[in-house]
């Protein structure tokens, strides 16, 4: 049952995923961006959780907990606390020109799916064909970072681009040996902190959270 | 068992909890001083060791050190050293201006002991996982510093520095995951296949077009800490509004850590594709970096700014020359690591004197500092006349021998490489000229500055560039070999 349905219950949250990923694309809402992101993370522990179930990886199973308190909870938690503080949670930012993003982002999912296709079938894993779209992930979260003026959509993008890295992880060979997937996790956590602690003082200094005022220092 | 390698990590770790508590006590910077010397005899003593019995692995495989890497882990720990001994009474000086605050220099000096640590362990660590880890972390501990003065400029040059190695340094990642990948499917899954040394023996079976990916990923990765053009936007920021000590450690150590990691990636690539694809690659943006760099310099006005673009062309100077590879090319790149480095740091810690004298970094404001200050007047001039290439510095030796390798293998790229070099001199040269001789603006400073620190790294530089000693060449000759 479990091994004829896995694989293509891992292809559908792979799929959600990217939908996800499009979704913080065009969202303006900063709170509702934390929650897309807290979503993300459970329907990465969600797929890491059923591959580790389908091979019998014991450290994936460690790897889906790691995500569930990470990315799920604690990260979340962290963000909320801070727009919280920071007194910015029903902040609406203007987006300029959601379709051509789209469009943009479209271009990418496909360039993404090109790259990924030699490796893909070199791969022997059940989650091969999910390469692509963990490829892709990581490319709109990165677009994500671009397009935004605020800082906390920014530190969200770097986040998510890591939940993008990780899920190719888990694609394309069952997750890093243990010591590096700790490594990450706890370099990702330490970065979430540093970057809170940031944002404080960029409010602080510049009285905005608009990283369009951090462009002084450029090339005259 | 190894114990000065352990030794090695170990103190700077140690001094970094340490400092976490004292840091901010008067005490502290010696405190300081101390652990960075520690870690230096430890890293003496590990030469010594590998010197006489060879490379050597430990703590089940996870640490490896080479005749690349020790040679690396020395000049490291030895420029973290006097880094520390310059810091001193320049950041006593920072702290009566009330540019720091008590708790900042408990940070500052905590965070310089884990950022040696970091960087020791991406040099040290015989796996990619955790190269990847700690070349992040390396991030991280500078990233406070470079905001420590928690003005506009700064905090905007921390913020650009996060955002662009995060960003670039996760390209990595995913080079790291596609190098795994291929390897798993020779070595099997489990921690041994991301250690280099089995990756190192079995390269030529590697996946060749995953390699080529992989390399791809992993050279705009790690390149965006080694700054090449076009990924080194933060480079001179960072440099310019952070501390001095730290812009001197940014330039001379990091950047060569960032670049001994894609040289460890670009000899696993070179064995796995027949093609020399990733050795066009690394003379590619190293060109591109050079020339980018030289005509950029004219355009500065800040003193660490433009010898923040001198450091971007010089270590596109040496990606370039390991990207032309052979026995004489990574000589040259090996050596000019060096003299780079001990040059660059100790024209930082000259020209953060001349910025702290006159309260301004802008070139224009900074005047007569030979006058004022002969030491740190002839210091700054005798380093930009070594960092630009003149003889009898060892600088002009490494570069005598890439240029002529150049003439020799890729000459179409010669003519570039000199017009640059030439217009990086015309730029620094006409600039640090009426800074060390016009008519003094600067005034005395409360506390002497310590500048044996950059006497003891030019008269090395110096060295180098008269006589190599027997013992170092062959070493360098090693090395070498190891790049291929």
């Amino acid at each position: 049952m479990l091994q004829h349905f896995g694989p293509q219950v891992i292809n559908l949250l792979a799929a959600v995923l990217l939908l996800l990923a499009f979704a913080m694309l065009s969202q303006r809402r900063i709170l509702s961006l934390i929650n897309l992101f807290a979503a993300q993370g459970f329907v990465l522990f969600l797929s890491t959780a059923l591959v580790a179930a389908l091979t019998d990886q014991k450290h994936l199973y460690v790897s889906a907990a790691v995500t569930l308190v990470l990315k799920v909870t604690l990260l979340p938690w962290i963000l909320h606390r801070l727009i919280r503080r920071l007194n910015v949670k029903w902040d609406v930012e203007t987006l300029i020109n959601i379709p051509t993003t789209m469009l943009v982002g479209i271009l990418l999912v496909i360039l993404a799916f090109n790259l990924a296709a030699p490796i893909s079938q070199l791969a022997g894993t059940v989650t091969r064909s999910t390469l692509g779209i963990a490829l892709a992930s990581m490319l709109l979260s990165f677009m994500m970072m671009i397009t935004r003026s605020k800082a906390v959509p920014q530190v969200i993008g770097f986040l998510s681009m890591e939940n993008g890295l990780f899920f190719a992880a888990t694609a394309a060979v069952y997750g890093m040996p243990m010591v590096v997937e700790l490594g990450v996790a706890l370099d990702v956590l330490v970065a979430a902190l540093i970057l809170g602690v940031f944002i404080f003082e960029i409010r602080e200094r510049f009285d905005t959270l608009d990283t369009r005022h951090l462009e002084k220092l450029k090339e005259h | 068992m190894p114990i000065e390698l352990f030794a090695l990590l170990l103190s700077p770790l140690a001094g970094g909890a340490v400092l976490a508590l004292i840091g901010h006590r008067p005490r502290a910077a010696e405190v300081n001083a101390v652990f960075s010397s520690l870690t230096f005899a430890a890293a003496a003593v590990l030469v010594a060791r590998v010197i006489e019995s060879g490379p050597l692995v430990a703590l089940g495989e996870q640490l490896f050190v080479d005749s690349l890497n020790v040679f690396l882990v020395a000049l490291t720990a030895f420029v973290a050293m006097t880094t520390s001994f310059f810091s001193r009474p320049y950041m006593r000086i920072e702290r009566e201006h009330r540019r720091v605050t008590g708790p900042g220099m408990r940070l500052y000096h905590s965070m310089y002991q884990l950022f040696s640590f970091t960087m020791l362990l991406v040099l040290t660590t015989n796996n990619l996982g955790v190269m990847w880890v700690a070349m992040e972390a390396a991030t991280l501990t500078t990233v406070l510093l470079v905001a420590l003065y928690r003005t506009h400029a700064s905090l905007e040059a921390a913020w650009k520095y996060f955002i662009l190695c995060g960003v670039g340094i996760a390209q990595a990642l995913f080079g790291t995951i596609l190098v795994y990948f291929a390897a798993e499917k020779v070595l099997g899954p489990g921690t041994g296949s991301l250690l280099w040394t089995h990756l190192d023996a079995v390269k030529t079976e590697l996946q060749p077009t995953v390699m080529s990916i992989a390399f791809v990923f992993l050279l705009v990765g790690y390149g965006t800490k080694v700054g090449l053009v076009p990924l080194h936007n933060w480079l001179p920021d960072a440099h310019a509004e952070g501390p001095t000590p730290i812009s001197a450690v940014l330039s001379g150590l990091l950047l060569n850590v960032a670049l001994y990691a894609l040289i460890r990636c670009k000899v696993i690539t070179d064995g796995a594709l027949e093609r020399p694809f990733a050795s066009a690659l690394l003379m590619g943006f190293g060109l591109i970096s050079v020339v980018v760099a030289a005509f950029f310099l004219s355009r500065q006005r800040d003193v660490k700014r433009m010898f923040a673009y001198s450091s971007i062309e010089h270590m596109g100077l040496i990606t370039f020359a390991f990207g032309m590879g052979g026995p004489v090319a990574s000589f040259a790149g090996l050596l000019h690591m060096t003299v780079h480095s001990l040059t660059k740091s100790a024209i930082f810690f000259t020209a953060g004197h001349a910025a702290q004298q006159t309260g301004t970094q802008l070139m224009e404001n900074i005047r007569g500092l030979a006058q004022v200050n002969p030491t740190a007047g002839w210091g700054l001039m005798l380093g930009t006349v070594a960092i630009l290439g003149m003889p009898p510095f060892g600088v002009f030796a490494s570069e005598f021998l890439i240029l002529t390798t150049t003439i020799a293998v890729q000459p179409w790229a010669a003519p570039v490489l000199l017009l640059s070099l030439g217009v990086s001199f015309a730029a620094i040269f006409g600039k640090v000229q009426p800074l060390v001789f016009g008519e003094p603006t600067a005034a005395r400073l409360p506390h002497p500055p310590a500048l044996v620190p950059v006497f003891t790294h030019l008269a090395l530089v110096l060295m180098l560039g008269l006589f190599i000693p027997p013992s170092l060449a062959d070493w360098y000759r090693q090395a070498a070999r190891l790049i291929g």
